[in-house]
């Protein structure tokens, strides 16, 4: 009996020490340098000021009658409507693209994978000026979209569509390929033992399962075609009503109109965070 | 194109015949194979011996390099494009599509072969009733145990009607209790099966419980063709005899005696010439400490002990010296000979316990 207590005791100082030497530990304070944690949260506080600003001088008590403008409005909706026809054009011709990328192997493949992503690191103005030398009125390809068909594409809705396609397909191409790339190619070796076509096979099979990446994609895709302003001021102009998006009517009002400027920035501050928020589980959380 | 090179066996218009040549950067892999409508034949062999490539390469998944042929009921399939081969395949880990439904995953195949919807899906209820998972039907695939798994990949297979149904290593993503239940299954589902299967394997028990032929395949050719007792009793190379677990050598037969290889001689029953094959059983193995005197063992050997390990309720010893050989024994004789790695002992085995037979 005194023996089975004194083995006991043992046992209890034995489980109990490390776990009291782990609470000794966990209780220090965490150990980082000072030159890392001084430039981290200036760096915080860097990214976050200008947001805080925004909303320390935001017009709260004339938000209504800001917004409720028909200049805001018209601008609000012609950029939804143009990032999502952007989005559109993205989906449609950046999925294959993508699929062309990760399943395919041609020669020179990884130069036209350089090629796709460059719009991502181009500024935006040159990329406004390379599409007017090539879809301009007088451009490369857009001399014979106005003398064969009689669409002109710079200054027009379609435009601001075109430039911003240019400017946010990447991130879906790139986004998609990138989730093909993981995607397990057996699958489609699968659908074609069971008698699919490679087109069937992408349609039936690959499609559904990386759906989640191409949502991510497009997601991405949106918001920056959403905030384009290089671009699309330089191959559509700026004209309210047709081609005067948020950027570009945020830009203008700052000149004449502060307050209304600090409204529209809001509202593309509010689409922003729905974003992010709408992503959070994909690219906010901390790979672990 | 010149005259491909025909395998050993008779063209037949029915069944398969094929003579599978693959080749990549250092590997080749040269097998020929026929089978009859109705067979089950197994490839087997060590991992990398090329059976997976073989199977890959029935299916159109990999390409044949030039001398390769498949030819399936008479039709050349050699440059025919997987999805236009009547040719079902269950994969490893069968690769049911995880956005479908079980019954949508076994209706696939009909849908593109262009049956309409909803008679692809009454199919495919029909197969799932067959396999006994008719209440699974709407089940995804993460859902299904992994014996059910295994069956929906079976129908699915199937529901294509192939003409030929190719199985990688059927059993080897299930757990030990399931493995049993499903190879018994699947056996019964191989033997209705009225076109060639051919299922790659490496467990041994796989292919000799589920075949009628085993091609034993390594470094991607076949080094011994038959059924599985007479390869489990006539094993001719290291890979087979330790799979059936035999010791064999190899040597030159003069009446009852063969002369190895690599030196000793072992007396056996039959009464043979030129090379052979002797086998026996690592139970058909006595060990003694001392040489022993009154022993009518005339195969008796001078060895040392190179490992210990159980096997069931037996020790495994693995030998060297005059003779490489396992000896089994229980674990009492093992205390009782002190047997340890290092440690030197006599062998033998009695002549009548060998077996000898043409190489």
């Amino acid at each position: 009996m005194t023996e089975l207590d004194a083995s006991d005791a043992a046992a209890d100082t034995l489980t109990g020490g490390p776990r009291r030497r782990r609470v000794r530990t966990g209780g220090r304070p965490a150990g980082v340098p000072l030159p890392l944690l001084l430039p981290a949260l200036v760096g915080l506080a860097f990214l976050l000021l200008p947001l805080l600003a925004l909303l320390l001088r935001a017009p709260w008590r004339d938000l209504p009658n800001q917004l409720t403008s028909t200049a805001v409005w018209q601008a609000l909706q012609l950029s939804l409507v143009c990032a999502t026809a952007a989005t559109g054009v993205s989906l449609v011709l950046g999925v294959p693209l993508a699929w062309l990328l990760a399943r395919t192997d041609f020669p020179g493949r990884g130069f036209v994978r350089a090629l796709v992503t460059l719009p991502l690191v181009l500024p935006p103005v040159v990329g406004g000026v390379a599409l007017l030398l090539a879809l301009g009125r007088n451009g490369v390809v857009g001399q014979w979209l106005d003398s064969w068909f009689g669409i002109t594409l710079p200054f027009t809705t379609a435009g601001v569509v075109v430039a911003e396609a240019f400017v946010a397909m990447p991130f879906l191409v790139i986004s998609v390929e990138g989730t093909l790339r993981a995607a397990d190619p057996r699958y489609e070796e699968a659908a074609a033992t069971l008698g699919a076509s490679r087109f069937t096979a992408f349609r039936r099979v690959t499609l559904p399962l990386i759906a989640p990446g191409i949502a991510a994609g497009a997601v991405l895709a949106w918001a920056r075609a959403l905030g384009e302003f290089g671009a699309t001021i330089t191959f559509a102009g700026n004209f309210p009503g047709r081609t005067q998006t948020m950027p570009l009517a945020v830009y203008l009002a700052l000149q004449n109109d502060p307050a209304a400027a600090i409204a529209l920035s809001l509202v593309l501050l509010a689409v922003s965070i729905a974003v992010l928020a709408g992503l959070r589980d994909r690219w906010t959380a901390a790979p672990s | 194109m010149t005259d491909p090179t025909l395998p050993p066996s008779k063209p037949s218009d029915k069944g398969l015949d094929a003579h599978l040549v693959v080749h990549r950067d250092t590997f080749r892999l040269d097998i020929a194979l026929a089978a009859a409508p109705g067979d089950v034949v197994a490839l087997l062999g060590p991992n990398g011996a090329g059976k997976s490539t073989a199977l890959r390469a029935l299916a159109g998944l990999t390409p044949l390099s030039d001398g390769g042929l498949i030819r399936l009921d008479g039709t050349d399939l050699g440059r025919t494009p997987p999805e236009a081969r009547p040719v079902g395949v269950v994969f490893q880990d069968y690769l049911l599509f995880p956005h479908l439904s079980a019954l949508d995953n076994v209706a696939f195949g009909p849908r593109c072969q262009g049956v309409p919807k909803a008679a692809a899906r009454e199919l495919a209820a029909q197969w799932l009733e067959r396999m006994g998972l008719a209440e699974h039907a709407a089940a995804k695939p993460r859902r299904l145990s992994g014996g059910q798994a295994q069956r929906v990949a079976l129908a699915r297979a199937l529901a294509t009607h192939p003409r030929l149904l190719l199985l990688d290593e059927p059993l080897a993503a299930l757990d030990a209790r399931t493995r049993l239940d499903v190879r018994s299954q699947l056996r019964r589902h191989l033997s209705d099966f009225e076109a060639v299967a051919v299922l790659v394997t490496h467990d041994p028990l796989d292919a000799m419980v589920l075949a009628d032929r085993l091609v034993v395949v390594e470094h991607g050719r076949v080094v011994q063709e038959g059924t599985p007792s007479d390869i489990a009793r006539h094993p001719r190379t290291d890979y087979i005899a330790q799979l059936v677990g035999l010791n064999l050598y190899r040597g030159a037969a003069e009446g009852h005696t063969v002369r190895l290889d690599t030196g000793p001689a072992i007396t056996t029953t039959e009464d043979l010439s030129g090379p052979v094959f002797v086998a026996f059983p690592p139970s058909a193995v006595t060990l003694y400490r001392d040489r022993p005197t009154g022993s009518s063992a005339r195969n008796l050997w001078r060895c040392e002990v190179a490992g210990l390990e159980t096997h069931g309720d037996q020790i495994r010893a693995d030998l060297t010296g005059e003779l490489a050989l396992a000896a089994d024994l229980t674990t009492v004789a093992a205390a009782e000979l002190d047997l340890h790695t290092g440690a030197p002992v006599w062998a033998t085995v009695k002549a009548a316990q060998t077996h000898a037979y043409p190489a």
